[in-house]
Formats: structure tokens, sequence, C-alpha cells
């Protein structure tokens, strides 16, 4: 899987071949890489549309689409073609300026959380210092944007649903932030290259169990899925704050969705997974492949628990987040710290 | 560089003077978050990033809870009684006056000076070291208040119960 990287670097040597400065090529490298994860995610969109539906099937004991082709794959096409032809439907009592820009703002922030995600050896479009600040730091913007849509709409269940989701996102940053700190601890760095090198040995989902349980709770929460869809519980709030979208704007949001999903999933593998170390010395398999494999499997989890457990209760939500993860996440922390130390005390 | 600071520049000070300006106080509180997200720039360009990661998460982050705040106290049926304006424009024109005058004033004769060090590589390290050691004192006082805050926060809202 040395193609993309070899990709990349043809690309830049045609780009400094024609005469640019450094930083111009820079940017230019820059842009083919959003281009790349642009590419990137709406393959994984069509994908997991796919893959969510028949995964859904599954575990209701139902066949799923299976009339548009082998496994129902032209389902999907079909769908995308739908969206693209809807009207876009602006409400007569919608803030039209923000309600335009919120479905672009909630894609753009789902968008540049990719730019630390690292896919394989120095595939990492910015492998910044502080890689996985700047994850939870753009991650907390997109609480901005859930409200934009909500209040923009000038619609009850909108409104709601816009609310439900900057008290639920707020409050399950917080045990998210702090479990991811227990792998910082232990790696000693922030850097996304540093945390994976950090597990060469062992994957960091060993020694930081519970962080990882913790994580994965509050990102299911983070990114507004089943049990936690609290902000677009069907039932009660027909769509939650998207309510009024409509076409493509609609579909941004969906798709941002699923970005977000396979996002967290990306964290996930690369600081409790090992990234994209070969586990048992499989080596011959490339780095890229391990990535993506990985992956997979943390995004299947995603899709089983959606369909597997019911909808937590508003009140219960809260309960659950600030009285039960933020105490186990601070004394995750705790424990670790004290771990450290008595591991340099007994190594030296 | 040069460029991109005022470019930054210009945005910055354009959405904070739009924050104030406007009369709806959604659209406010949106253009007060562009500012946030400039002054973040502002710290990249200046090499401090974690900094910058600090300002999106603190301040961005947290215009949201602003907003709910802002809509669920003020806001009326009709966006005009929401945002009223204060009547005391001469006086309000002439109290920004002395500041900006008082301002600029102590801009133009400080001595700013300039570094020739390199920037340096690895911030997070050193601010948390200096927190921890130099500032430790204000850094808990910080911490004590913030503690303060959220008590005082959970006693109103849930009413401390009388025990005889």
């Amino acid at each position: 899987m040395q193609i993309f990287i070899d990709l990349a670097n043809l690309i830049r040597g045609w780009i400094t071949g024609m005469g640019i400065s450094e930083a111009a090529a820079e940017i230019v490298m820059t842009a083919v890489g959003a281009v790349a994860v642009i590419v990137f995610i709406l393959i994984h969109v069509i994908l997991l549309i796919l893959a969510e539906r028949r995964v859904s099937a599954f575990f209701q004991l139902r066949k799923g689409p299976n009339r548009l082709g082998p496994i129902g794959i032209g389902q999907v096409l079909a769908d995308v073609v739908k969206t693209l032809g809807k009207e876009d439907i602006i409400p007569a009592g919608a803030d039209k300026f923000v309600f335009k820009i919120a479905s672009t703002t909630f894609f753009a922030t789902a968008l540049l959380a990719y730019a630390v995600i690292p896919f394989g050896e120095g595939m990492i479009i910015q492998d910044l210092n502080i890689g996985i600040f700047y994850f939870i730091a753009i991650g907390s913007t997109a609480t901005m944007s859930v409200l934009m849509a909500g209040w923009s709409s000038n619609n009850k269940y909108a409104m709601i649903g816009g609310m439900r989701g900057v008290a639920q996102m707020i409050s399950y940053e917080i045990p998210m932030v702090f479990s991811l700190l227990g792998v910082v601890m232990l790696a000693g760095s922030l850097k996304m290259s540093d945390i994976v090198e950090a597990q060469k040995n062992m994957w960091f989902i060993v020694p930081q169990f519970i962080a990882f349980l913790i994580y994965y709770i509050a990102a299911t929460a983070e990114i507004n899925r089943a049990p936690f869809d609290l902000p677009e519980g069907e039932q009660e709030l027909v769509a939650g704050f998207f309510i009024e979208y409509s076409g493509i704007r609609w579909a941004l949001f969906a798709m941002a969705e699923y970005a977000n999903m396979v996002a967290v999933s990306a964290i996930a593998t690369t600081l409790f997974l090992g990234g994209w170390n070969a586990p048992f010395g499989l080596t011959f398999i490339p780095p890229f492949v391990w990535f993506m494999l990985k992956l997979y499997v943390m995004i299947f989890t995603f899709l089983w628990v959606r369909w597997t457990f019911p909808r937590l209760r508003v009140d219960h939500l809260m309960h659950f987040g600030w009285k039960f993860l933020i105490p186990a996440s601070l004394a995750n922390i705790l424990v670790t710290g004290i771990g450290i130390y008595i591991y340099r005390a007994i190594t030296g | 560089m040069v460029f991109m600071f005022w470019l930054i520049a210009i945005i910055t000070l354009g959405s904070a003077l739009a924050m104030v300006l406007n009369k709806n106080i959604f659209r406010s509180a949106l253009f007060m978050v562009v500012t946030f997200i400039g002054v973040a720039a502002m710290y990249v360009l200046l090499q401090a990033d974690f900094l910058a990661a600090v300002q999106i998460l603190v301040y961005a982050g947290a215009i949201a809870i602003f907003i709910v705040f802002g809509i669920m106290l003020t806001v009326r049926g009709n966006m005009k009684q929401t945002n009223l304006f204060s009547k005391n424009a001469a006086l309000a024109g002439l109290v920004s006056l002395v500041l900006v005058v008082i301002n600029a004033i102590m801009v133009l004769t400080s001595d700013w000076p300039v570094s020739e060090a390199a920037p340096p590589v690895e911030t997070v390290g050193q601010i948390a070291e200096l927190m921890l050691t130099k500032f430790i004192v204000p850094f808990e006082v910080v911490a004590v208040l913030l503690l303060v805050a959220l008590l005082g926060a959970i006693i109103i809202a849930k009413e401390v119960k009388k025990t005889s």
C-alpha cells in the first residue's frame, strides 16, 4: 500500500517541477489531501448506507434491500439519485442565511477532523504536534451547527432537537476528553504518529480498557447514534434538528453523520487498537490494510450497538453522563497516573 | 504571512463589529464564533498551536451554551423586542472614544520588543511546566474558583432542602 505515498510524492514532484515555491506546493498538497478525504468519505457513506440497512435487517431477522442488484447495491444508487433530484425547500419562517450555512458547516467540521487521522505510516494530511487535541477542538464546534440548524428552522421539533443536541454533546465531550487523556499519559505525546508508535508492542486497549469503554460510549453520544440519538429521535421529534431540510442539504447532514462515525472509529483505532501497527508480527499485510480492517471492526460495533439497544430517556442520559461517566473517567486518570509512577519505580 | 495577517485581522474585527451592530441576538452570537476562530487563526500565525486549539475548544465550543441561555432567557416572538438597543448613544460613544484613545496611546507609546528566537517546536510541555511550577498558585486558585461556580450553579438549580 506504498502506492498512496508514492502517488503523493509524484504529485508533489510535478508541482515543484513547475517552479512553484515550497509553501505554495504545501498548500496544493493539502488541497489534494482534502479531495482524497472527501472521496474517502463519499465512498464510505455509500458503503455504510448499504451496510446499515443490511446489518439492521440481519439483526431484526428481515431480508433488507435485495431487489436492486445483488445484496441491494442498486438501492444506494437509487437513493443518491432521489436525493439529488429533490427540491430544496426552505421554510418561509426560517432564518434563511443561517439555515443555508448550517448544513455546510456541519459537513465542514466533519471534514476538518480528518486532517489528523493517520491512515498508515506517513499517510496523514498534517501530523500536528497537538494531533489528538486538534481533533477534540474541532469536534466541539459541531455542536454549533446542530444548534444553528435547530434554531434557524423555526420549528419546535427542530428547536427541541437542537437543544437536546447541545446538552448531550457538551456533556459527553468531557468524559471523552478525559478518557483520551489516559492514552496521552501513556504515550507521552499528543502527536498521532507518536501515539501509534508507542503501541508497537502493546495496544492501549489492554492497559486502558476502561478508558476505551468510556470513549466508546461518549463517542456514540457525540455522533448522535442510537442509543444516544435523542436529538433526532424519530418517535418524538420526527427527525430532530434537521427536520426541515430536504434534498442535498439533508444529504449533507446524513453524510456528515456517517463521516463523523468513520472519524471517531478511526480515532478509536489509532488510540486504542494500535493504529496501523500489525498484531502478532503479521507485517506482510500492509499497514493501510490493517488500519482499514480495524476501522471496519469498530464501525461494525457501532452498527451493532445501534440496532441492539433501545434509546435512553433524556434525564437518564444526563445522569449517566455526569454522575457515572465523568467520575469514572477521572478515576481512570488517577489510576493511570499511579500505574505509570509504580511502573517507573520498578523499571527505574 | 503579512497577507494572511491582514486577511485574518479584517475578518476578526469585521465579525466583531457585526456582532455588536447586529439586531438579531442569535446572529450576534454566531459572529462572535467567527471572531473567536479569527483569534485562534492569529495564534496559529504566531506558532502557538496549542493555544489556538484551546481557543476553539473553550471559546468557540462554549458559545453554543451561551446561545442556549441567550435564547431561553431573552427571545420574544418579535426579534426587535428581544434585542433592545440602548438610547444613550451619545454617552456610549463618549465612553468608547475615551477607551479607544487610552488604548491607542498605550499601544503607540509602548516599546514593543521583537524576538529573534525561533518559535518553540513543542508548546504543550512548556505551558504545562509553567502552570505546575511557577504559576501553581494562580492555577489552583482558578480551579477552586471554578469549583465554587459549579457548586453555586447546582445549589441555585436544585435549591437546598430545609432539614430541621
